[in-house]
């Protein structure tokens, strides 16, 4: 009896764990692929003080997904040129859809104060005909 | 009442190089360098207050200060020296340098504190700037130096002392906002009103973080009171704007420079030029017009006493 009760918690754990890392793997998954569907997905991650990578290239009408990740605190992104701006939690996927729709190139920064060096967290995303 | 003495002022441009003397108001802009000529008009009004910012306590780069140490005191040596005293004097933000410790995060507030202490006028306004308390949401800023906004009058000058800093995301927040328009609505629509803010309330440059994300709304509700001033600090450099009648001024840091507006593709604090010690540093003198709206300020270089 005690044996009986044992294998179904084991179970019961089992499936438990299942329904809860399938979706955090598939989305893992889908984070670090280099296509979403049809769309490129980049990976843009934040970090005190910096953007990797800080310049990204786009085509202009093509669209993208950008894929960010904070490896330590909350940062925010704010690229006004392509209509971007999100806040960055680590731990959260946060993926966001973007067109570009301007050729050129356009500022980024973080745009919560993450401590001393937050000024100069910044990159490019250069628009390309 | 309080006039700068002429001496003083001839002292002044003797030790550090330009003053300039500003008359910002509604009719004219009147600039005076490196000379005296002039620089008798002072004014003779009843109330003034000194402005003086970002001194980020704590920053230690000698390449951009080498008196990083020294620079707060001599100011204050400086003020001390002055024959007539400014009825308060403010500090319009990032008083200390931002740090992820929090215990060395307060052990600066508490240096600071001190020095500020060395201060013979004693009526000292504080507020916090984000690197004061963008990291705790202003948690060590209010254990050292008291509450983030609140309201104080002297004469017949109305202050507003606005907190957009506290909050990581350049805001006000909805909260402090629905308070600003409480204490706007107990005023005249004629009264002299001033705010201080860290940041600007407009958008100057929000790509640097010159800007306010929720600013907009506060001058909706400064909007129509006809005598409202803005004085701000977090730019490092004088600079003066309008939002229809409403002026706003940006004073000068009292550690290093920033470059002006967009003006380099980053926003990095310029190097001590050895050749013009404290150039771009410094702070204010501010003396309401008694008879027309406007401000009268008086930008102060260090030097040594």
């Amino acid at each position: 009896m005690k044996k009986n009760l044992l294998a179904i918690g084991g179970i019961a754990i089992a499936i438990a764990l299942t329904l809860v890392a399938a979706p955090l793997l598939s989305q893992r998954l889908a984070a670090g692929s280099e296509t979403q569907g049809s769309e490129q997905v980049i990976k843009i991650t934040a970090k005190m003080f910096e953007f990797t990578p800080s310049k990204i290239k786009l085509k202009k009408g093509v669209a993208v997904i950008l894929d960010f990740v904070s490896l330590d605190r909350h940062h925010g992104f704010d690229c006004s040129g392509i209509g971007i701006r999100t806040d960055i939690w680590p731990g959260q996927v946060n993926k966001q859809r973007v067109v570009p729709q301007k050729a050129g190139t356009h500022e980024f920064h973080c745009d919560r104060f993450c401590g001393d060096g937050h000024e100069g967290m910044s990159g490019e995303i250069i628009v390309e005909e | 009442m309080y006039e700068m003495d002429r001496r003083d002022f001839i002292k002044l441009i003797g030790m550090g190089g330009a003053v300039i003397v500003m008359e910002t108001g509604i009719t004219e802009i009147v600039m005076e360098m490196g000379s005296s000529a002039g620089a008798a008009t002072m004014p003779q009004e009843t109330l003034t207050f000194i402005q003086l910012s970002d001194t980020h306590w704590g920053f230690n780069d000698p390449k951009i200060n080498p008196d990083f140490a020294g620079t707060l005191k001599k100011a204050i040596a400086q003020i001390n020296s002055m024959k007539s005293q400014p009825d308060f004097i403010i500090f319009s933000g990032d008083v200390t340098h931002s740090t992820d410790d929090p215990k060395e995060r307060r052990r600066r507030m508490a240096e600071a504190r001190d020095i500020i202490a060395g201060l013979n006028l004693k009526n000292v306004k504080m507020m916090p700037g984000e690197h004061d308390a963008g990291l705790d949401n202003g948690e060590a800023f209010q254990e050292c130096f008291g509450k983030t906004h609140y309201t104080f009058k002297y004469k017949d000058v109305n202050f507003i002392v606005v907190d957009n800093a506290s909050d990581s995301t350049s805001s006000i927040g909805d909260t402090q906002l629905e308070w600003l328009s409480a204490e706007m609505g107990k005023l005249e629509k004629e009264s002299k009103i001033v705010i201080f803010t860290h940041r600007p309330l407009f958008e100057l440059y929000p790509q640097w973080d010159w800007w306010t994300r929720d600013g907009a709304k506060a001058i909706d509700i400064l909007m129509p009171y006809k005598n409202v001033a803005v004085f701000y600090g977090h730019i490092h450099q004088e600079h003066h704007h309008m939002t229809g009648h409403i002026w706003h001024h940006a004073a000068k840091g009292m550690l290093f420079p920033l470059p002006a507006p967009g003006s380099l593709p980053k926003r990095v604090q310029l190097p001590w030029d050895s050749a013009h010690p404290y150039r771009g540093v410094g702070y204010r003198s501010v003396v309401p017009k008694t008879d027309e709206y406007g401000y009268t300020l008086t930008e102060i270089p260090i030097a040594e006493v």
